[in-house]
């Protein structure tokens, strides 16, 4: 592979580019998928292939191929510096990457069971049997139950003189069981919607699930949101579960924090920022309790690695510092028109994808609070939890969310079940809200696995830590 | 491009080489290209060669699915044997019955050698007129021009062989000052259909338009719809509720209502695989020749689409709207249409007392899939309108709306239809005046 790179990258530069990053990467799928007691799905998925990303005449070029041949290798190269000298005609400034980075490395998914060295009967096996608990429940219709394990081999070569080799391994797994009735589908997921918890990890993360443990609770709790009162509407106090949390901070603060965004590079498809540049170290963007940071370098964690697909080290950079906006996620383009290092954000969707700026780990840092005694401080409110529906504008200010889950909080207790629940809210004035979060032993990082972005589309595997949290005056049940 | 002969030669050693009991070859290459600009300038610019392998090997009920896209002799070997090897190690699938049996596919015309053959230097071209109109006016252009081809093989041990080419061409644009933008796009199989001229023209119309605008406050109003507002709407419809699993599961909107009026008498809905004014293949992943199915009828909900699997689990023929495997969500409509009228957008302009005219919406979810409630939030461009004339730009809006309620109310719709791409292939709609549609938020731009 790194000969392929190597010629790859010396094709480039005979094309005249200023600079030239090779990846090379193998990744391999395995996903299953059982349902109404079937295995539906199984299927192992190869795939291979490198891209070439070029710098000619000051403008960006990419080309990618399946084929991994040395010929291949020139023809793309080549294919890249004829692109990039397209783009020169539509060009306002030369491109800028700041200062080298240059680094030698190697860096592994720590694992304790390798998922692909696991029977496929057991990995069924376990499925069939958190399928079989939610199937044991009178009223439910659907049940599906799924495990997703991947592997990615990649080559990180530049002409700066950088050579990594990273090997990346994730597992995950999720159930979902779906009751049906006259006019009224409701849907319970665990541990997390999105299809499963994923993480950056062997097989131990799938194997202490509990999927089957919760089968039948998940299963109950869809049968009996079927008949339970539709969620109210109005202005309470809304305290949300760990999981939609992390979907909060990943629409409302991960997405509006990434610099070519704000910059406005996403423009025509997934929007810009309201959080221009003007806002980095003053903007007041939630309550003094909120505090925020991305960590690429976090164990077990669906967006750690070692370097990012520009070959930058992975980092923690804080976002949010006690309520006020303090740092971007970067590229080495857009950092250097901060005049600062790239904070190593920048990952690709394989090998036929240029690498953008993506989320890492995107965390809430916990806080004091124990669950109940938040609930107990709660008069009146509404508990949420676990996502069913996202939205929110071009610019991350006005979202609306709704959970599958949903609680009344009367007189600091938890009461009725209530169903379709929804809340909506502006970003800045929706944090400023925040007056708790839970603490530390309430706190787990949850991985997204489909965050979607760029054109060809992407999809990145990112994750966000939180705890519950409590907001005020918060606009719930919109119908 | 591989070609018909080359993609028959790869399906016929792959199923020389399985031993599974059925096996099917599905190949899908792809030759596509893609310039994004932004700020005014490209900023990002690709390319990509790939064709995916996937062999579907049955044995008994047990289906096993593997793919590679190495088409070295050893690959393909492993492949093969690698679905073999999945399928035999999991239990039966008591709802498989068997692959489908060949059946003669119609030829459909959808590759334009135009596109195929499209450099980066026409398409950086196309995108300096765009981003030259737009700085003539003090605007910012963003957007992206696609130039692609697709060629799509599926083969069977039962004896199917289809094979079709497709072509796709495609420019947005949407174009911004500090306060408005402006949204346009076209796409098609000819790329010499793509007028950047007049895509840049109405990108940087709607953001001199929408500059300076005021809030208004949320509420149900009367709305005129564009296209690219009706296309995603129609997109999130058929996705939620227009194929055989999810009326099987009860999870759609049409279960238990065939027959029955679910939306107004003006609106009929259809897929036909064939119709070259969509993006046309004509089978489906399966290689099942694609039926043209009436889904909607003057309001009346008739039918929705099949693969083999939810054909058999009625007794049915498959309607040719397979997905590739292995797919747990069922079929689903992959050149759909939406019936024209015979009202232009001026004409619709003119007969509205008040409401909102919407450009497109940007980033809707389903909130309730079954009652077709979706949310989402209007974008690059929307008006307020009084006495048939627009008044003024307005800040954007959230909406949260039943579509069939929504098409219950349509009053009006163009004669102009236009072409964009949904999830699955291509997606042919007008222009849409509504009664009512329920706005509950605003932004702060």
């Amino acid at each position: 592979m790194k000969d392929l790179a190597d010629r790859a990258l010396n094709a480039a530069q005979l094309q005249g580019a200023s600079y030239a990053d090779a990846r090379i990467i193998r990744r391999k799928t395995q996903s299953i998928v059982v349902k109404n007691g079937h295995v539906e799905a199984l299927a192992q998925d190869d795939d291979q292939g490198f891209g070439v990303r070029v710098v000619v005449n000051g403008a960006w070029g990419f080309a990618s191929s399946s084929v991994l041949t040395l010929g291949e290798a020139t023809q793309v190269a080549t294919r890249a510096a004829d692109i990039a000298r397209a783009s020169s005609l539509v060009k306002t400034h030369d491109v800028s990457l700041g200062s080298p980075e240059v680094h030698v490395a190697r860096y592994e998914t720590p694992f304790e069971v390798d998922p692909f060295s696991v029977p496929l009967e057991d990995k069924i096996a376990l499925l069939l049997a958190a399928d079989a608990e939610m199937r044991r429940v009178k009223g439910i219709a659907i049940t599906e139950s799924n495990m997703e394990f991947v592997q990615v081999e990649e080559v990180f070569a530049s002409t700066e003189g950088s050579l990594i080799e990273q090997k990346l391994v994730e597992s995950g797994s999720g159930i979902e069981a779906t009751a049906v009735s006259e006019g009224e589908v409701q849907t319970r997921a665990f541990p997390n919607s999105f299809g499963r918890q994923q993480g950056k990890a062997g097989y131990e993360f799938v194997r202490d699930s509990k999927l089957e443990e919760n089968g039948q609770r998940i299963a109950d709790e869809a049968v009996s949101l079927l008949t339970a009162p539709q969620c109210p509407s109005g202005i309470t106090t809304l305290i949300l579960d760990s999981t939609q949390l992390a979907l909060q901070v990943h629409e409302s603060c991960g997405h509006p924090i990434e610099l070519d965004r704000v910059m406005g590079e996403e423009a025509s498809f997934a929007g810009t920022s309201f959080l221009t540049q003007d806002k980095l170290g003053s903007f007041r963007y939630g309550s003094p309790i909120v505090n925020i940071y991305a960590d690429a370098t976090i164990p077990g964690a669906l967006g750690t690695f070692g370097y990012d697909d520009e070959g930058v080290p992975a980092q923690r950079t804080a976002i949010i510092k006690n309520g006020v906006f303090s740092g971007y996620l970067t590229s080495r383009e857009t950092a250097s028109q901060l005049g600062a290092r790239s904070n190593g954000t920048m990952r690709a969707d394989g090998w036929n994808r240029i690498p953008l700026i993506r989320m890492t780990n995107i965390n809430l840092e916990p806080g004091t609070w124990e669950f109940d005694d938040l609930i107990a401080d709660t008069d009146d409110g509404i508990y949420m939890a676990v996502n069913k529906s996202w939205s929110i504008d071009d610019k991350r200010l006005n979202f609306q969310f709704g959970t599958q889950l949903a609680y009344e909080i009367k007189k600091g207790k938890l009461g009725a079940m209530l169903r379709n629940a929804t809340y909506t809210g502006i970003t800045p004035e929706f944090w400023a809200s925040c007056d708790a979060i839970c603490s530390d032993r309430h706190w787990r990082i949850w991985g997204l696995p489909n965050c979607g972005k760029g054109e060809p589309a992407q999809a990145a595997h990112v994750a966000h830590g939180a705890a519950p949290a409590r907001f005020r005056n918060v606009r719930v049940g919109i119908a | 491009m591989l070609g018909s002969q080359r993609m028959r030669q790869i399906t016929e050693r792959l199923l020389a080489y399985s031993a599974a009991q059925q096996t099917e070859v599905v190949l899908l290459s792809e030759d596509a290209y893609l310039t994004r600009f932004a700020n005014s300038r490209i900023h990002q610019n690709v390319a990509e060669q790939n064709t995916q392998i996937r062999v579907r090997a049955v044995t008994g009920k047990k289906v096993g699915v593997a793919s590679t896209n190495d088409l070295s002799d050893a690959a393909l070997q492993g492949v093969a044997e690698n679905a073999l090897q999945i399928a035999s190690l999991q239990p039966d699938n008591p709802d498989f019955q068997s692959l489908p049996a060949p059946q003669p596919v119609p030829k459909v015309d959808a590759f334009v050698q135009a596109t195929a053959s499209f450099t980066p230097q026409q398409r950086a071209q196309a995108v300096a007129t765009v981003c030259k109109l737009a700085t003539e006016r003090g605007l910012i252009a963003s957007g992206a021009f696609t130039s692609a081809t697709t060629e799509y093989a599926v083969a069977n041990s039962h004896g199917i062989f289809a094979y079709a080419p497709q072509t796709l061409s495609e420019l947005t644009a949407v174009v911004m000052s500090s306060d408005s933008s402006g949204y346009a796009s076209s796409s098609s199989l000819d790329v010499r259909e793509i007028n950047a001229e007049q895509i840049g023209r109405e990108a940087v119309d709607k953001a001199v338009r929408s500059r300076n605008p005021k809030a208004i406050e949320p509420g149900k109003y009367a709305v005129i719809l564009e296209e690219y507002a009706v296309a995603t709407l129609m997109t999130y419809l058929s996705y939620l509720g227009l194929g055989a699993l999810s009326v099987q599961e009860g999870r759609s909107f049409m279960a238990n209502r065939f027959g029955q009026r679910i939306t107004g008498e003006n609106i009929s809905i259809w897929d036909d695989g064939l119709d070259t004014t969509g993006l046309p293949v004509p089978f489906d992943f399966e290689g099942v020749p694609k039926q043209r199915v009436e889904l909607i009828t003057e309001g009346v909900a008739k039918a929705v689409v099949y693969d083999s699997y939810t054909a058999n689990k009625e007794g049915k023929q498959s309607t040719g709207h397979a997905l590739p495997a292995p797919n747990t969500y069922g079929p689903m409509p992959s050149n759909l249409f939406l019936g024209a009228g015979a009202s232009t957008k001026e004409e619709m302009l003119a007969s509205m007392d008040r409401g909102l005219w919407v450009t497109r919406f940007h980033y809707v979810n389903p909130v309730h899939p079954l009652k077709t409630i979706l949310t989402g939030m209007t974008r690059d461009g929307t008006f307020w309108i009084e006495k048939g004339e627009i008044q003024m730009p307005t800040k954007n809006l959230r909406f949260t709306q039943n579509v069939l309620e929504a098409l219950s109310s349509a009053r009006m719709i163009t004669e102009q239809t236009r072409l964009s791409r949904g999830f699955f292939g291509g997606i042919r709609v007008p222009a849409l005046c509504i009664g009512h549609f329920a706005f509950t938020g605003a932004t702060e731009f």
